[in-house]
């Protein structure tokens, strides 16, 4: 689950890393109270999505009159942003952060996530503050600065030295050494705290006032952490969510929506990977990665239906369950059920393989529905992009 | 011979008397496999299907010598349950649950290192040798007994080019569901050693998905130590960025871990790369030269 950038700062100010005066906004009258008693010499007013690059986009503003505040909210809330993070629809904006201005004198880079290879949390850091980070890996991997944290002990001094003086801070500002790696165990103690996938600092300032800022943020939670932490499902904002991606999730569905014309619904992750991946060998796109999981009944059949038809990009349905657990002909029934309850406007096709395939195909097959049984995969994902024509 | 597990496996199952861990316990006897114990703190004395229930691992280990769990405990409870296994001294842990934090596994995986234990899982199907012994959620009746060894981070998938290998009359000797969880257990370069070892094992079936280098690590291996035919196929080439495909692990992160980078990496190791995921099966069968 991701969060605004408002919420990632309050959670920065509650473990004690620096971060700007500010406070999220929903009106320009919000706006001007908060200007007048933040009263600051510049004003930044910043459009809170969950995507990148919102300055180039316009969802910046930076002023040092108090009264264009105001004006400036006006103009962002309600407006589209575009960026290259949120796809060409773009994303509403609904709220604002309003801060104080900064002093910017050197502009560095900061994340923890954790190493895959490994195991183990790893910070990632860089004097290249301000760019995307997977550009400065690319061009210039040795400006990436990396440091394990061995979960047994967590975070220690040396952790952050070895980092601190990686990044030259103390010739760039040896007044901020310290204060920097005790920010790095508090971000430490947050990332772990918090169950956070990623949280992510960019830039990190080092003002002419030589301290150090959170100018910006990014955190991510672990959804299966989620149960832990009440204070951090309250941040979850439902605008920021494709909808009928909430409503899978509502019936314990698996769903994320893509931009092709066949609608997939499969049993088991990997098998709805495949099964997009196949769509797309046999010359057409899917329109979604479905995954009704291992308990497949009569109601998860009907709410994946009713989702897929909700897409208006969908031309036709393309289901593939490899019983196990799940049993085919349950399945078939399930089929049958929700075909009553919700009226099937494309061409279909079911693939039906392991536990009882056989007498699910002949359930469906006696059924009188409009649709075509398969029993292999290869020719199953054929018919059905024949029966929707291939992608344009 | 076959790998991890055997006839002689002697089997504990933790959370044994929860739904899922009562339906899949009866169902891995049924197979054959030696389930000798259940752990449920609090239900000593019960039985599961002739299986006798026990407080602790500890118990189990001591009254029925188990030396392998497998785990269906929910993920508020599961890194618990596989210390207290690891403590107890289980030599193979199974771990089938679905969604434990991830942090969770960052501290049971260091708190599992150096020590005379594995771990397979978590968020897999488990283990399966043909005809011997199944320790997981996958239907026993598509496995046929034959020369192919399998690893995998899916597990539906994973029936799939199982199905094909029996339907193709080649066979299996033992499938290893690794998991989709970004922090597991057991690699992929943990398991194909132990392929290219066993004498039975004539070709190895690698299954991997999007995200992470696990797959690129394989790679490496394979080019250094492994003779036999290794066919893969990776799932999620039409996977966007940024997305989580159901597993947990399954997401394309900063231009890394996409579908055709880790193909072409495993090509270039002299992997057989089956785009197709109906060819799997197919494309063994032609490694092998029947």
């Amino acid at each position: 689950m991701n969060v605004h950038e408002f919420q990632a700062k309050s959670l920065f100010a509650q473990f004690s890393v620096p971060v700007p005066r500010g406070k999220e906004i929903t009106s320009p009258e919000d706006a001007t109270a908060w200007a007048n008693e933040l009263n600051t010499p510049v004003f930044v007013v910043k459009a809170q999505i969950h995507a990148g690059g919102r300055g180039k986009a316009g969802g910046v503003k930076i002023t040092k009159d108090k009264g264009a505040v105001a004006g400036f909210a006006k103009e962002l809330i309600g407006k589209t942003l575009v960026t290259h993070q949120t796809g060409p629809k773009g994303r509403q904006v609904h709220r604002l952060l309003l801060e104080e201005g900064a002093n910017i004198s050197k502009e560095l880079y900061l994340s923890i996530l954790v190493d895959r290879d490994s195991g183990w949390p790893i910070f990632i850091a860089s004097t290249e503050g301000g760019m995307e980070i997977e550009e400065v890996a690319e061009k210039t991997p040795e400006k990436i600065i990396k440091e394990l944290i061995d979960p047994a002990v967590g975070f220690q001094a040396y952790n952050g030295r070895n980092v601190a003086f990686a990044l030259g801070l103390n010739t760039i500002e040896p007044a901020v050494m310290n204060p920097f790696i005790q920010m790095m165990g508090n971000l430490y103690r947050l990332f772990m705290e918090k169950h956070a996938a990623m949280v992510e600092i960019n830039p990190l300032i080092i003002t002419k006032e030589k301290t150090i800022v959170a100018l910006d943020g990014k955190v991510s939670f672990d959804d299966n952490a989620l149960f832990k932490h009440a204070d951090v499902q309250q941040m979850r904002d439902l605008n920021e969510e494709e909808p009928l991606e909430i409503e899978a999730a509502a019936n314990n569905l698996n769903y994320v929506k893509l931009d092709g014309n066949i609608g997939c619904m499969v049993n088991g992750a990997g098998l709805a990977m495949a099964t997009m991946d196949v769509i797309k060998l046999a010359g057409s796109e899917p329109a979604n990665f479905l995954d009704v999981g291992g308990g497949a009944t009569k109601e998860t059949v009907a709410a994946g239906f009713r989702i897929l038809l909700k897409d208006p990009n969908v031309k036709g349905i393309f289901i593939n369950i490899f019983g196990g657990i799940v049993r085919c002909e349950r399945i078939a029934h399930g089929v049958i059920e929700a075909a009553k309850e919700v009226k099937i406007t494309v061409p279909l096709v079911v693939r039906l393989q392991g536990t009882n395939a056989e007498e699910g195909r002949k359930l469906l097959a006696e059924s009188g529905l409009k649709l075509d049984v398969a029993d292999d995969l290869w020719e199953a994902a054929q018919k059905i992009v024949k029966l929707t024509g291939k992608a344009a | 011979m076959s790998i991890l597990v055997n006839k002689n496996t002697r089997v504990v199952v933790q959370g044994i008397t929860g739904k899922e861990g009562s339906f899949h316990a009866t169902q891995c006897k049924a197979y054959g496999t030696k389930v000798v114990a259940g752990v449920t703190p609090g239900k000593a004395g019960q039985e599961v299907e002739g299986i006798p229930v026990f407080n602790t691992v500890a118990d189990a280990v001591k009254k029925t010598e188990a030396d392998t769990s497998l785990i269906f405990v929910p993920p508020p409870f599961c890194a618990d349950a596989i210390l207290e296994a690891a403590d107890a001294g289980i030599k193979l842990i199974i771990c089938i649950t679905e969604g434990i934090p991830v942090n969770d596994m960052v501290k049971v995986k260091r708190a599992l290192r150096g020590r005379d234990v594995r771990l397979i899982g978590p968020n897999c199907p488990g283990v399966i040798t043909v005809d011997e012994a199944k320790i997981g959620i996958m239907p026993g009746f598509i496995h046929k007994k034959g020369v192919v060894g399998v690893v995998s981070r899916s597990g539906t998938l994973t029936y799939e080019a199982v199905h094909q290998l029996s339907t193709l009359g080649l066979g299996e000797t033992t499938c290893v569901g690794i998991g989709g969880d970004p922090v597991n257990g057991t690699g992929f370069v943990d398991v194909l050693p132990l392929f290219e070892k066993d004498p039975e094992t004539q070709a190895i079936v690698m299954i991997g998905e999007i995200g992470g280098d696990a797959e690129e690590k394989a790679a490496e291996f394979i080019k250094k130590n492994v003779k036999k035919p290794v066919i893969s196929f990776i799932a999620g080439i039409t996977a966007p960025p940024g997305r989580r495909m159901g597993h947990a692990g399954a997401i394309i992160s900063g231009g890394k871990g996409t579908a055709a980078e880790k193909m072409k990496t495993l090509e270039a190791a002299g992997v057989k790369v089956v785009k197709n995921p109906a060819e799997i099966g197919a494309a063994v069968k032609q490694a092998l030269g029947r």
